[in-house]
């Protein structure tokens, strides 16, 4: 039961707290109401089961107690002469038709007017559930910090009249990205073994897919994610980073591998070309073996094009590497700036190793660690250090596939 | 919702100088196209920021500097008030003002009661 529980919460928390946020038109008054009856809803429920609804059980109690609040506000306010503003709330409500109000949440949340960290917490605590100190705990800051970010957020919101709102096409677009890099910065921030937050990531992706079918973009990212995520478990052995090439393919989780084919294959069969499309076709041909590299670099070539970015062209390296040696590869690290980019110099030396040109490679690997702060990928490339220093090259290994 | 737009110049005004005789006319139009638009409010224009006189008051004195209370290139240069739906819909005015495409910057600020 209290499984069960979890489960109806975590699927219920983003769309109750979205009906009430659209109904009160008031961010903290709905989240205090959502909160209540949740409460309300793990004291009795265990004991007299499920209702028939528990949605709109959910959204009719907290409803009921905003409406509670906003009356004894407004008593209190009118002893002092001053007008409660909130009529919204007195309006009766049908509820057999809650509307699915997520995705006006969720553009609420990472509107540009808001900072990104901000946004960023705000979307787990609004559609993902989490608490304040979860979130604050994923991010590594004190949860009073956090608690401050979503506070001043909530108030910019309602001072600033951030619309709740889908947005109009014109935006659309734009607004649409931010929404996508939020929920990517999520899935990063737990790629590096956060696995709470990958899980959310994925979770909000699915969310989104469901919420905005048409867009091949936001299949693209759920399926970049699914196929990342696949190989989580065999990326780490021992607490050690494990390279895509010397992973155990038995740890790899076929089921997600699948289905971020599937979104990846719904992507494509929309017509996306986009840079999350892109990115989950290279991560699906990750998975593949023998691995198409010239197929990955040629990807590459299109993503580089696409974002402009050096740090994709130094990807597209890696797989020229694979595909036409380190010789072609190092030519295009070469021509890079990113000196400040650790993964330039592990890359640069991994390719320098495989040419036999021990000395410089040494030296960038020493450039790398120094870039590189303590954890897995530090020891990862003090072990590549150490095995460098006394053996002859042995051309085989891989260079900075991703891992 | 009823904003306060602060119009900063940066180096916009510098950059219009440069500009052709065609497109500084566009410029004004777009300003006076701004001060006519349904929701706008203009105030009296500022005068320039280097006439300006910022007062302080320090343990009971009143200091008097010359200039604005930030550098020159980053006082406000004009001001005015928009009433519109939501932030967006005042983004969109905001973008509209010139000085934000020459090196400018329009602030949105809502406008609020303290008292």
């Amino acid at each position: 039961m209290v499984a069960r529980l979890d489960q109806v919460f975590r699927e219920e928390w983003g769309r109750v707290l979205a009906v009430l946020v659209g109904f009160l038109g008031d961010f903290d008054l709905a989240e205090e109401a959502a909160q209540e009856a949740f409460a309300l809803a793990a004291d009795r429920w265990p004991h007299d089961g499920l209702p028939a609804n528990p949605r709109a059980w959910l959204i009719t109690t907290a409803r009921n107690r905003a409406t509670d609040r906003i009356r004894r506000e407004r008593v209190r306010t009118a002893k002092y002469g001053l007008l409660g503003s909130v009529d919204r709330a007195e309006e009766p409500m049908d509820a057999s038709t809650f509307p699915d109000e997520r995705l006006e949440l969720i553009f609420t949340c990472c509107h540009p007017a808001l900072a990104l960290e901000a946004q960023v917490a705000l979307t787990l605590r609004a559609l993902g559930g989490l608490t304040t100190d979860e979130i604050a705990r994923a991010f590594l800051v004190p949860e009073r910090t956090m608690a401050q970010r979503l506070v001043r957020a909530k108030r910019k919101i309602k001072a600033a009249a951030i619309p709740f709102r889908v947005p109009p096409p014109h935006l659309l677009h734009e607004r649409l990205d931010a929404v996508l890099a939020v929920v990517y910065l999520i899935f990063n921030e737990g790629y590096g073994g956060r696995d709470e937050l990958a899980a959310e990531a994925i979770w909000l992706g699915r969310a989104l897919a469901e919420l905005l079918p048409g867009h091949p973009e936001v299949r693209g990212l759920l399926a970049l994610m699914l196929l990342h995520d696949s190989r989580r478990e065999a990326r780490f052995g021992d607490g050690e980073l494990v390279l895509l090439a010397d992973q155990d393919r038995s740890r790899w989780d076929t089921g997600q591998i699948a289905a971020g084919r599937a979104e990846l294959d719904q992507a494509l069969a929309l017509g996306g070309r986009g840079p999350y499309v892109l990115q989950a076709a290279i991560a699906s041909l990750h998975t593949e073996v023998p691995c198409d590299w010239a197929q990955i670099a040629a990807l590459y070539g299109q993503l580089g094009r696409l974002t402009g970015s050096p740090v994709v062209e130094l990807d597209r390296a890696i797989a020229v590497a694979e595909s036409e040696g380190p010789e072609a590869g190092l030519r295009i690290v070469e021509g890079l700036g990113l000196d400040d980019f650790r993964y330039l110099h592990s890359t640069r030396a991994e390719l320098l190793r495989r040419l036999g040109r021990v000395d410089e490679a040494r030296e960038a690997f020493r450039r790398a660690i120094q870039l590189t702060g303590d954890g897995a990928e530090r020891r990862f490339l003090e072990r590549r250090l150490t095995e460098l220093a006394g053996t002859t090259p042995s051309p085989t290994r891989e260079p900075r596939a991703p891992a | 919702m009823k904003y306060v737009m602060l119009v900063y110049q940066g180096d916009a005004q510098e950059r219009q100088a440069a500009l052709s005789e065609e497109e500084r006319k566009q410029v004004y139009a777009d300003y006076q196209g701004i001060n006519e638009m349904p929701g706008v409010t203009s105030v009296p224009p500022l005068g320039l920021a280097q006439n300006a006189t910022t007062v302080r008051v320090e343990g009971g004195r009143t200091l008097t500097t010359d200039g604005p209370f930030v550098g020159m290139k980053e006082a406000v240069g004009s001001v005015f008030v928009l009433e519109a739906d939501d932030l967006d819909a005042a983004i969109e005015v905001a973008a509209r003002v010139p000085a934000a495409r020459y090196g400018g910057a329009v602030e949105i600020r809502p406008s609020e009661v303290y008292w």
